[in-house]
């Protein structure tokens, strides 16, 4: 089985499923995404721990006069980011099919075609394959927020493609430029696959522009501060399913971004900004966090206690260091798993506030829902990184890895993980405790939302307890991708003594990381 | 007398008929088509389209049949290569969609189907013959041949005011850039002091013409002459007006196939004739293109007619083409073919639904026309999303495919920066492009503000004025199709109009679905567009 089945088979099934009647559609979107989800974990399953390189690779020329090659690959920078995912779309899709949509078989197929374009991002091992997901994968978010979502919806959601397509065409150029460049500054025939890349470094100058065009692209994407013009109204634009997919993945792929393209094939650059991308990344955690205190909109609440929390995700990438790399990884797929059902309760919240998404309105609500509150109460404990929790872990390696870098920066950005706390607990007190709203008419989840929700609960719980799963698996990849940026800073490569400040290191190279984080 | 004895030693060049075909069949074909359109009025309606495409396909079939052999003919005039061969195919593409979607409208009715579709031949033919022409003088005929059926064209529903006022506005502009290029190329013939463009090139390499400020301005004035044609700003003001008031089957056929034929001589003219004067014409072209670009899409931004939008966006669009021009390469020559064939394939599809809307109601031209559309009608609404999303560039289309290539030609050619400006025209792009989804999907729909512009629903309206003015028309023949109002037919014939238009709809899907299926797998056209490169191999 190829990773060609696993990319294709959501926007396949959901083509074939479009000829069954309208009724039908929200059945068959949740089987697709099941077996997607299924599909997706064999791959895991079969996946070999402890290899750098790529696996399952499909490598065929695609469009050779450009030297595009359609090649998609595993590793551990992808594996756990694929399976979440899945599972996350199927998650968003099981929570739609309980609603009521206008057109829904065009509602579904879209959702089946954002599916197919961030696997196929993030399984891409062609840069101009990637930048063409990149792309792609945000048309269906174009329409389904622009036909499904809320009032001004057709205002806020050309600002948001217009906002991200700026980047994307900006790295656009600059992929065509690595390509053509790569190819002429060493004299080989022009191919835009990752890995050849890696061999063929550019120029210190052409690599400093490059990049910006990348860290534009990435960085308007996630959002990060000052590049989220478009965040609070298309996030209170889009229907809660896409904003839940769109908040919990599509940020992943900018992120993953920088690992997969930027560090491996621009070190130089990516040293010369590492100060100014970890002030970015502060900047978005501190502003993130204070928003996310004082706005009055729940839905604004998650949204921007994202921007604080892809903040941490690129501090940790941009220590170049494993131990943030490997948080970074392992807070994407965390963050991912909370967000997504943040966005959910939001809506039940809303749907037992008189409709209303403002905070002032809710309150009470956990009185009469015992469970639903419970059940928020992990998740709002996994957003704050409650020690125990994998978040902790994922914020704790971060800053690990920014304290061995730069140690002032993570100082500051300690800062950002009480802010967590204090917004976190402020949703829940605002909306589960205090007074009760003056519209409010609580009641428990329901069975239905409940089979959304409390499996994605579960994982969270999982993962708490076992965030090795991840961890063992990215770790030599991880390592392969920092190796040129390590050079670049005259450390000892990755892998060997980069964790050499590692007292236990233990005789498995991938527990490595782990033991670090949990010996405080 | 002296011309008489003069012509008993003057030779006509030799002509290889076999290779001259391609124009043989497009001027032969005109010409039957012509006679056919003096048959009785059922024949002409059904066979004059169906015998226009006979030839236009028959063309596409022998330029096929060329493409692995180029021939020079008549004495170096023309040359029949890949790139000529390949702009033909374009042509004749964009003439048969023409065709067909203007088998009900009101052009042909109007102005006789002979004349409209011979014209139309006629128009097809100029441009082949003005992007095989490797001569100055055969360059100009070609242009000129080109140009003057598409003046009539314009203005061919003569009862409508739009249209004269577009047919005369084309030609008065026209024939200032056709004065403006005939004195470029006359000065450039006097600095050169040849017509043959090897040899031009020749001597501006040997006698260090590159700065003579005679072929110079020469060059200057070619370049404007050009520019008019292919609407480069800031010499395309007359575009939004005249594609407005045009016609909108004409309107498709001039944004794609004369953008094809300006483009195609600027490559084979700069690229062959003045390539030795590249570091002079290249920076000024360059900045006429990076002009175009951002008047293009900025222009776009504020219409609300649909083909006024087109219109900018096509200005737009014709910077990013100029893109190969200026770089010169081979990689330049497959970009900008490369990308001639994608425009026609998004163009067409976004011109197929505006006929078909506006055959529905009077507002079809109009972005509010568009209003629900997604709802309405899906089959109409699905070509238009592809086509706005393929021209602003979105992945998996055929307008990423496009600009991929030709931002790689730009690298490649060190045009950076250039291709920096093409990539912020294309954000300026998404602001007029994405209106028009939103539009389709995102809006509810507006009643129509009157009936259609097909023959049936709007064709009462001048019906004095149609009797008024036959005889101007040169006594059409066709005045008795026309309805009057209130006959029995008119009726029967606004009910059918209720029903879409099958036709221009299959031509919007078909083209909307070629932007996807090329944009995935685009290795066919690009094949195609190596030909067209073959055609400079050791020139550049």
């Amino acid at each position: 089985m190829t990773l060609s089945i696993l990319l294709w088979v959501p926007l396949a099934l959901a083509l074939v499923a479009s000829l069954a009647p309208a009724r039908l559609a929200g059945r068959a979107a949740v089987v697709w995404s099941l077996i997607t989800v299924g599909i997706a974990i064999s791959f895991v399953a079969r996946f070999k721990t402890g290899v750098a390189g790529l696996q399952f690779v499909t490598d065929k020329v695609w469009i050779a006069p450009l030297g595009i090659h359609y090649k998609l690959g595993l590793d551990g920078l992808n594996l756990a980011l694929v399976l979440v995912t899945t599972v996350i779309f199927a998650a968003a899709l099981l929570w739609s099919s309980f609603r009521e949509w206008e057109r829904p078989r065009t509602f579904y197929f879209l959702f089946a075609l954002a599916e197919s374009g961030v696997l196929g991002a993030f399984l891409s091992q062609d840069l101009a394959l990637f930048i063409a997901f990149f792309d792609l994968m945000l048309v269906p978010f174009y329409f389904l927020s622009g036909i499904w979502g809320g009032p001004d919806r057709i205002r806020a959601t050309t600002k948001l493609v217009i906002y991200t397509l700026v980047g994307s065409f900006f790295m656009l150029v600059g992929a065509i430029a690595t390509g053509v460049l790569a190819a002429s500054q060493h004299h080989t025939p022009i191919t835009f696959a990752i890995s050849a890349l890696h061999a063929l470094p550019l120029s210190h100058t052409s690599q400093i522009w490059i990049f910006l065009c990348f860290a534009i692209a990435f960085l308007v994407k996630m959002p990060l501060v000052p590049f989220h013009g478009w965040l609070p109204d298309g996030y209170k634009a889009m229907p809660i399913p896409a904003i839940a997919v769109f908040s919990a993945i599509l940020s992943k792929v900018a992120a993953y971004g920088f690992l997969r393209v930027l560090l491996p094939l621009f070190p130089y650059a990516a040293v010369h900004f590492q100060v100014l991308m970890l002030i970015i990344a502060l900047v978005s955690i501190l502003w993130g966090t204070v928003v996310a205190m004082t706005t009055p909109d729940a839905r604004l609440v998650v949204a921007y206690s994202s921007v604080a929390q892809l903040g941490f995700i690129v501090l940790g990438i941009f220590s170049l260091r494993t131990q943030g790399g490997q948080g970074a990884l392992l807070q994407m797929v965390n963050h991912a798993l909370v967000t997504a059902p943040l966005f959910f309760f939001v809506a039940l919240l809303a749907a037992r506030a008189g409709g209303s998404e403002k905070l002032a309105d809710m309150g009470g609500i956990a009185f009469r829902a015992p469970v639903m509150a419970s059940l928020f109460l992990i998740v709002t404990l996994a957003t704050l990184a409650m020690p125990g929790s994998s978040n902790f872990i994922g914020e704790f390696m971060i800053l690990l890895g920014v304290f061995n870098a730069k140690l002032p920066i993570a100082m500051i950005a300690a800062a950002g993980v009480v802010g967590a706390a204090a917004y976190a607990l402020r949703l829940y007190i605002r909306s589960m405790h205090n007074r009760v709203g003056p519209k409010v008419t609580s009641s428990d989840i329901s069975i239905t939302d409940a089979t959304v929700i409390v499996p994605i609960v579960l994982i969270i719980l999982v993962l708490a307890f076992y965030p090795q799963f991840g961890l063992r698996r990215s770790e030599p990849s991880l390592d392969a991708t920092l190796a040129p940026t390590a050079a670049q800073l005259h450390l000892p490569p990755p892998g060997t003594s980069a964790t050499a400040s590692v007292p236990a290191r233990t005789a498995h190279p991938g527990t490595t990381s782990t033991t670090v984080a949990q010996a405080p | 007398m002296l011309p008489l004895a003069a012509a008993g030693h003057l030779h006509g060049p030799h002509i290889d008929w076999a290779s001259f075909a391609p124009f043989a069949i497009l001027g032969i074909g005109a010409l039957a088509v012509l006679l056919v359109g003096l048959l009785g009025p059922v024949a002409r309606g059904r066979l004059v389209p169906l015998l226009t495409v006979i030839v236009l396909l028959a063309s596409i079939g022998d330029e096929i049949s060329r493409l692995d052999h180029p021939a020079s003919i008549i004495s170096g005039a023309l040359s029949v290569d890949g790139l000529s061969l390949v702009l033909g195919m374009i042509f004749a593409v964009a003439a048969i969609a023409c065709v067909v979607m203007s088998l009900r409208g009101r052009a042909p009715v109007a102005a006789g189907h002979g004349e409209y579709h011979a014209l139309l031949l006629f128009s097809v033919l100029g441009m082949l013959i003005l992007v095989s022409a490797t001569d100055l003088v055969t360059l100009f005929v070609g242009f000129e041949l080109l140009s003057l059926p598409l003046y009539v064209l314009c203005a061919s529903e003569w009862m409508r005011e739009g249209s004269l006022e577009s047919g005369l506005k084309y030609l008065v502009i026209g024939s200032v850039g056709s004065a403006t290029l005939v004195y470029g190329l006359a000065m450039t013939y006097g600095a050169t002091g040849s017509t043959f463009f090897h040899q031009i090139a020749a001597s501006m390499s040997r006698h260090g013409l590159v700065s003579d400020p005679l072929l110079l301005t020469g060059l200057a004035l070619v370049i404007v002459g050009f520019a008019f044609k292919a609407s480069v700003a800031p010499f395309h003001q007359w575009t939004p007006d005249v594609y407005e008031g045009a016609p909108t089957p004409i309107t498709a056929f001039m944004a794609t196939a004369t953008k094809a034929a300006a483009l195609g001589v600027m490559l084979r003219f700069f690229d062959i004739a003045a390539f030795a004067a590249h570091s002079t014409w290249a920076p000024a072209l360059a900045t006429l293109a990076a002009i175009t670009i951002i008047v293009g899409n900025v222009g776009a931004l504020t219409q609300s007619s649909l083909k006024r939008l087109l219109g900018y966006s096509s200005v737009a669009q014709a910077g990013y083409m100029l893109a190969g021009v200026v770089v010169a390469t081979r990689l330049g020559v497959d970009a900008t073919v490369l990308y001639l064939a994608f425009y026609l394939m998004m163009n067409v599809a976004a011109f197929g639904v505006i006929v078909a809307v506006q055959n529905e109601r009077a507002d079809g031209d109009e972005l509010s026309g568009l209003s629900g559309l997604g709802a309405r009608n899906p089959w109409l609404a699905w070509p238009m999303t592809i086509a706005m999303l393929s021209l602003s560039g979105i992945p998996a289309t055929v307008g990423f495919i496009g600009k991929f290539q030709l931002i790689h030609a730009l690298v490649d050619g060190g045009y950076t920066w250039l291709g920096i400006v093409l990539v912020i025209g294309s954000m300026i792009s998404l602001g007029y492009y994405l209106r028009v989804i939103a539009a389709i999907w995102m809006r509810s729909p507006v009643p129509a503000s009157g009936p259609g512009l097909a023959v049936a629903g709007a064709w009462a309206l001048p019906e004095a004025g149609a009797v008024g003015l036959a005889p101007i028309a040169g006594g059409s023949p066709e005045a008795d199709e026309l309805d009057p109002p209130g006959a029995p037919g008119a009726g029967a014939r606004a009910a059918a109009s209720a029903v879409p238009y099958p036709e221009v709809t299959f031509v919007a899907v078909l083209f909307g679905a070629a932007c996807i299926v090329f944009g995935i797998f685009p290795s066919p056209v690009f094949d195609l567009a190596a030909h067209a490169g073959r055609a400079f191999m050791g020139l550049l």
